[in-house]
């Protein structure tokens, strides 16, 4: 069958855009609970998405080698990636951030940030500058055909996740106590604490999720790439610019924002390749002209 | 005179006498000679390019220290005097590199500085090095921009520019798929990617004029996610795919393209490969045109040399040696032969500095990839032959082999002397002696 050409490049430019918005709603979401509960720029997001991604590759990967039932290694890399996030989101927020709390928002940054350069080099002391790779996953999950385009069963798969999580997120933060105590804290830090909220409580549990999250991020992507040093650096600026388009600590913030910047990634990756580097920010300027809040905050109000 | 001032006499004597002899049975060891060597030991960069050539560096000063590299390099370190080599770190932006460069050299007081693998750092280096009046010997950096623009004293580049990688990949490309018509490529958006894309095409519009590109991509370096760019790769109608991808990206995009069918309907050229082979074994699809950036590993053809560098480096580390290493090899050894050249023109006295560059300057020496000789950038740049070879992972024995290799020589796919490569490639390539 014969596939007119505008066609197969609306469906790659489709597939494509739903594929690329997954990846950055799973390292963003992350990030966007953290950053709207805490008003924290957490710079160590990047930390927890390596160590997710380390993590999985190697546990996961002596699964598959032992030959266990496929199902149970997709099970074991979010069960992975969960404890990787609960440790290291509970060392790191009682442990570093306690203290620093109340602080100039640049101090809390800067702390972060040499978290993240500690984080880094911890990575290097526990596994070496050697790179993993986790390709079973990948292999287990099969290729689906549209004519000449050949989709990942594995990316399907993940916009898949990406989609319920987001679901799964919007609906936890409007419907369920804990969700609901996230989204007061969100709005307004001291109103919720004069109304007897524990907001200390609030803010650990908030890091750890934000940390599992960011290490699910890294362990879902971890059979697509070299599991090697380094791969922490990118996925930050990645994941500020979805959660600056989208709004601080909005869940369908970070999923509309995600689906708008694959989209147009993709549309320039296909059609004018040279604006691919830049488009992601270009969108980013675009709507922080229009609403420097983000596409889904509500305007603060300004306090006296 | 008195029988007590003879006693005395003949014992003053004898005193000289035996404190000179004794003096010249334990002739003082000669001092080490400094090498500052810098290159990438933490970061990206560190595991498929840093590491194998620090390793290589150590393995042979080691083996050079004890003597017992193969002739002609059987002297014990240069020229007899021990190696001392100190080893730092490239990561960091290019200013904190010049800072680092500035403390080996005024502080630490190396006689010669070793390294540096990106192109970047080599030109922020090169100017600096010639102002300090510092001998240093570029190592692995590819640009072909430092001897090009400018001209150096102190500054030497053994191994060959990118220019050759690229031109050699062309040239296999049409030999192995002569009906090619359509060609493409995915190159990370910074100078490596760029330059190595733009010699490439070049070369082709030089050799096939009537073949066209279609689709080419420039993803941001250490993006890591390539499912748009190989959706457009799927949906073109090219021939054949370029890339300069190293490391991360390389093996991504292997894992992720593999995955989707690419390689089977597209066959690759990688003109940096070869680093990622023994990584990648049988995930690296059968078929693809490989690159070692030189004569290196698979390529190597320099006998003795090659025989005792892979032992040195197998026995010591329990992997096998890579392109950098090979690389290392040439810089290091191009710095033993010049010194020992300058040596043994002064009658066996320790070389200074003006005296090494001046033998330095055109040399030619062997090494375990080939022979090299730095007939560009007025003496200071090094070419060499280069080689191509087909991806075919041998199931029975479990390793990666090339095959279909064809070498190119120096004078096919390096500029004249004196005519800047892009200029070369823009003239047709005038002057390149293939055969």
């Amino acid at each position: 069958m014969c596939w007119p050409f505008t066609v197969l490049t609306a469906l790659a430019i489709l597939t494509d855009g739903l594929v690329y918005a997954a990846y950055l709603f799973l390292v963003a979401v992350g990030l966007t609970l953290i950053f709207g509960v805490m008003k924290i720029l957490n710079v160590t997001h990047g930390s927890f998405y390596a160590f997710g991604a380390y993590g999985a590759a190697i546990a996961v990967g002596i699964y598959f080698d032992r030959g266990y039932p496929a199902a149970g290694g997709f099970l074991l890399m979010v069960l992975v990636a969960c404890a990787i996030g609960l440790v290291l989101g509970l060392v790191l927020e009682r442990g570093l951030l306690r203290l620093v709390y109340g602080k100039d928002e640049v101090v809390v940054v800067l702390v972060t940030y040499a978290a993240f350069l500690i984080l880094e080099d911890v990575i290097q002391l526990i596994w070496g500058t050697n790179s993993y790779a986790l390709y079973q996953p990948l292999d287990l999950a099969g290729t689906i055909d549209a004519g000449p385009l050949v989709l990942s069963g594995y990316d399907i798969g993940l916009v898949v996740f990406a989609a319920l999580l987001a679901a799964a997120g919007s609906f936890a933060l409007k419907h369920t106590t804990w969700g609901r105590l996230l989204t007061v804290v969100i709005f307004d830090r001291e109103l919720a604490a004069s109304f007897g909220i524990n907001v200390s409580l609030v803010y650990t549990v908030t890091f750890v999720l934000g940390a599992m999250l960011g290490a699910l991020g890294g362990a879902a992507m971890a059979p697509k790439i070299s599991v090697t040093l380094g791969i922490g650096v990118e996925v930050i600026v990645l994941a500020f610019a979805v959660v600056a388009i989208g709004g601080m600590g909005s869940v369908g913030g970070a999923f509309i924002g995600a689906l708008i910047v694959g989209m147009c990634r993709a549309a320039a990756v296909h059609l004018v390749p040279q604006v691919e580097l830049f488009v992601i920010y270009a969108v980013m300027a675009l709507v922080l002209v229009f609403r420097p809040q983000g596409l889904f905050t509500r305007a603060q109000p300004r306090k006296i | 005179m008195s029988s007590y001032r003879l006693m005395l006499a003949a014992t003053a004597a004898f005193s000289f006498v035996a404190a000179g002899g004794s003096q010249a049975q334990q002739p003082a060891a000669p001092e080490p000679v400094k090498i500052g060597i810098v290159t990438f030991l933490t970061g990206p960069a560190a595991a498929p390019f840093g590491i194998p050539d620090r390793n290589a560096a150590e393995a042979m000063i080691e083996s050079l220290n004890a003597g017992k590299g193969p002739a002609p390099y059987n002297q014990v370190g240069l020229g007899g005097a021990k190696i001392e080599p100190k080893f730092l770190d490239e990561a960091g932006s290019a200013a904190d590199q010049v800072t680092q460069y500035r403390n080996l050299v005024e502080r630490d007081h190396v006689d010669v500085v070793l390294g540096y693998v990106s192109s970047g750092n080599c030109l922020a280096i090169a100017p600096v090095a010639e102002e300090m009046k510092q001998l240093t010997v570029l190592d692995i950096c590819g640009t072909p921009r430092i001897f090009e623009e400018k001209s150096y004293h102190y500054v030497f580049r053994a191994n060959p520019t990118a220019t050759m990688d690229n031109v050699g990949a062309a040239k296999y490309v049409l030999e192995k798929l002569k009906d090619v018509s359509v060609y493409s490529g995915i190159n990370q958006n910074y100078a490596w990617g760029q330059d190595s894309w733009r010699d490439f095409d070049l070369t082709m519009k030089d050799l096939a004029p009537k073949t066209t590109t279609d689709k080419v991509l420039w993803p941001k370096l250490f993006s890591g996610e390539y499912g748009a760019e190989i959706s457009t790769l799927l949906t073109s109608n090219a021939q054949i795919i370029h890339s300069s991808f190293y490391d991360g990206d390389l093996e991504a995009f292997i894992y992720q393209s593999v995955a989707r069918g690419l390689p089977k309907r597209i066959p690759y050229v990688l003109t940096s490969g070869e680093t990622s082979l023994y990584r990648l074994g049988p995930k690296m699809p059968d078929g693809m045109f490989i690159g070692a950036r030189g004569p290196h590993s698979f390529f190597a053809h320099g006998g003795d040399l090659n025989t005792w560098l892979t032992k040195i480096y197998v026995d010591r580390f329990g992997l096998q040696p890579v392109y950098p290493s090979y690389m290392m090899a040439q810089s290091l050894l191009g710095l033993k032969t010049a010194w020992e050249k300058a040596q043994a023109k002064k009658g066996g006295a320790r070389p200074t500095q003006e005296e090494v560059i001046a033998a330095f300057e055109g040399i030619e020496f062997n090494t375990p990839s080939t022979t090299v000789k730095l007939a560009n950038g007025k003496g200071h740049q090094g070419v060499t032959d280069t080689a191509y070879g087909t991806y075919k992972f041998d199931k029975d024995e479990s390793k990666p082999t090339l095959v279909d290799i064809t070498r190119y020589p120096a004078d096919c796919v390096n500029p004249p002397p004196d005519v800047d490569s892009v200029t070369w490639l823009q003239g047709g390539m005038k002057g390149a002696k293939c055969n």
